[in-house]
């Protein structure tokens, strides 16, 4: 008998295996050493190039974010930013979906709504904020429409995307069982736009962040947007610092739990291509 | 066994051409399209790439409707997808992918209204007629090729169509999983008794399954070139000698289309 002995050279080609566990430290590993090298030159910047008065030290902002967590401003400006964005995110991510999912397959939907969607797109919420105020004046309802309109667009048009995308296979496969217009909505559109709707909806928080600081600086009192523009007035850099530094780390929070949450629930609707 | 000739037409194509919105007639598709299909019989249709096969499916389907001429089942006139015709596509895309296996099935059995006990019972029925007892759980993205046709094949014939229209629902699988799913494919006919019509550009799985293979002319203005009758013995031996004579007759008569080069796969 011929023995066809290819082991020896298989084994040669296989990559040594380590452990999972070990891999995912050493992605961790190479992140901390990335944050601490910014960390470094931020430190160097603020002892080196610039006066650590108009720069402060990484050591000087946490100080100061210690502080300010000590005495809760810092728990009450972020909270009340992350507030106007979960309400506006909410209200307009709904609105979004479902106007996206009208106007992607509804002709007379598309007809009546697609040339506003294509006309706001270019109006950014910002823009809004003077309307907003002088309508809504500069409490809570100002900052959660522009939160609002800022999602609208993004999670519609990606919707309309989703929609626009489903493979017609999947419509005849519904339409040779007698499928009306409304069961291929329902059975077939809607749970293959999911995923893009979410993704959209991923886009959207970034947009209401970003919307959300932009609103508070020009009308309120209180968030982190207000934060950062009221302690311009005192020139106090190291609250500016801890207001910018939560922004970002808020910000990185909320995206990994919603694609935490679209990984746990929603997988099943990302499909494959 | 009764001869096939004896039994009545159950799909008539009369002088039916296509061609798509906006084209000038030059551009038709098919043109002066004729042929039948007899209940239970297992018709394939082969031709040059691009001659329209797919087309004539979709036609038959009634996701296309034909701009001159008339489709026929038992003798009514063709209007629109209907129970009576069940598709099975070409590749995965047409799955939902968010629903496992058995769910997909039942979708379609749901939408006609079948009650939810009988929707499960029937779509587990022909999961495992075709090989997925054990699988039903499954996703689409879990799923092989292979398994993934066995699907589709099930979700189409759950449907309890009297006509399986197959649109090279085979082309994209590796050679042995395709030859696997065609005698299994046979089997099922033979069991089921339902009249298959079956668009392929693989002459040996034609020869393998059909009947009588329809050959089509090369497109534009395609219409049908030869019909041939297969009637060997089934099962069928890939490398008997009669095979091989029926695979060159219709291997020739694709070759011998005008201007085509040897070559005609997709």
């Amino acid at each position: 008998m011929t023995r066809v002995d290819a082991t020896p050279l298989n084994d040669e080609v296989r990559p040594v295996r380590r452990p999972e566990s070990f891999s995912k430290f050493v992605r961790v590993l190479k992140t901390a050493l990335a944050i601490l090298g910014g960390v470094l030159v931020w430190q160097f910047t603020s002892t080196v190039l610039v006066s650590n008065i108009l720069f402060p030290t990484p050591g000087a902002t946490f100080q100061e974010a210690l502080r300010m967590a000590a005495n809760g401003e810092l728990f009450s400006d972020a909270g009340a930013s992350l507030a106007r964005i979960a309400v506006g995110f909410v209200i307009g991510s709904a609105i979004g979906v479902m106007l996206g999912l009208a106007a992607g397959y509804f002709e007379i939907a598309r007809l009546a709504v697609g040339p506003y969607l294509q006309f706001f797109r270019f109006v950014p919420p910002i823009a809004w904020i003077s309307p907003a105020i002088i309508w809504f004046g500069i409490g809570e309802t100002s900052k959660i429409f522009i939160i609002v309109y800022g999602t609208v667009f993004v999670v519609a048009l990606s919707t309309i995307a989703g929609v626009t995308s489903v493979h017609k296979d999947k419509i005849r496969a519904a339409m040779m069982f007698g499928a009306t217009n409304w069961q291929i909505f329902a059975m077939v559109i809607v749970p293959s736009t999911v995923y893009h709707s979410l993704t959209g909806m991923r886009l959207a928080m970034g947009i209401a962040f970003m919307t959300v600081v932009a609103a508070e600086m020009l009308g309120a009192e209180s968030g982190l947007g207000y934060l950062i523009l009221s302690s311009r007035l005192w020139m106090a850099t190291d609250r500016i610092f801890v207001g910018i530094i939560v922004l970002g780390l808020l910000g990185l929070l909320t995206d990994r739990i919603l694609s935490a949450l679209i990984e746990r629930f929603a997988a099943k609707y990302r499909g494959y291509s | 066994m009764e001869s096939p000739a004896d039994t009545p037409e159950l799909v008539t194509f009369s002088n039916v051409a296509f061609r798509h919105s906006l084209m000038p007639a030059s551009n038709d598709v098919v043109r002066d399209l004729n042929f039948g299909i007899r209940d239970g019989e297992f018709v394939c249709v082969v031709g040059p790439s691009g001659c329209g096969k797919t087309t004539v499916l979709n036609l038959l389907a009634g996701f296309e409707r034909p701009t001159a001429g008339s489709i026929l089942i038992s003798g009514t006139s063709l209007q629109g997808p209907g129970a009576d015709r069940g598709v099975v596509f070409q590749g995965d895309a047409s799955l939902y992918h968010w629903l496992s296996a058995i769910e997909n099935v039942e979708l379609g059995l749901k939408i006609a209204r079948v009650p939810h006990a009988e929707c499960r019972r029937r779509a587990m029925e022909f999961l495992q007629l075709v090989g997925l007892k054990g699988e039903e759980d499954k996703l689409p993205a879990q799923l092989s090729g292979g398994m993934k046709q066995r699907v589709n094949i099930a979700r189409a014939l759950a449907g309890q169509a009297r006509i399986m229209l197959m649109d090279e629902p085979f082309g994209q699988l590796d050679a042995q999983t395709r030859v696997t799913l065609q005698d299994e494919l046979s089997q099922i006919w033979a069991r089921t008794k339902r009249t298959i019509f079956f668009v392929t550009h693989d002459i040996a799985e034609a020869v393998s399954l059909a009947d009588r293979i329809i050959v089509m002319r090369r497109g534009p203005r395609s219409n049908v070139r030869d019909i041939i009758t297969c009637d060997l013995a089934r099962p069928r031996d890939r490398g008997d000698a009669a095979f091989g004579r029926l695979y060159n007759l219709v291997s020739r008569a694709i070759a011998n289309e005008p201007g085509l080069l040897p070559r005609y796969d997709a």
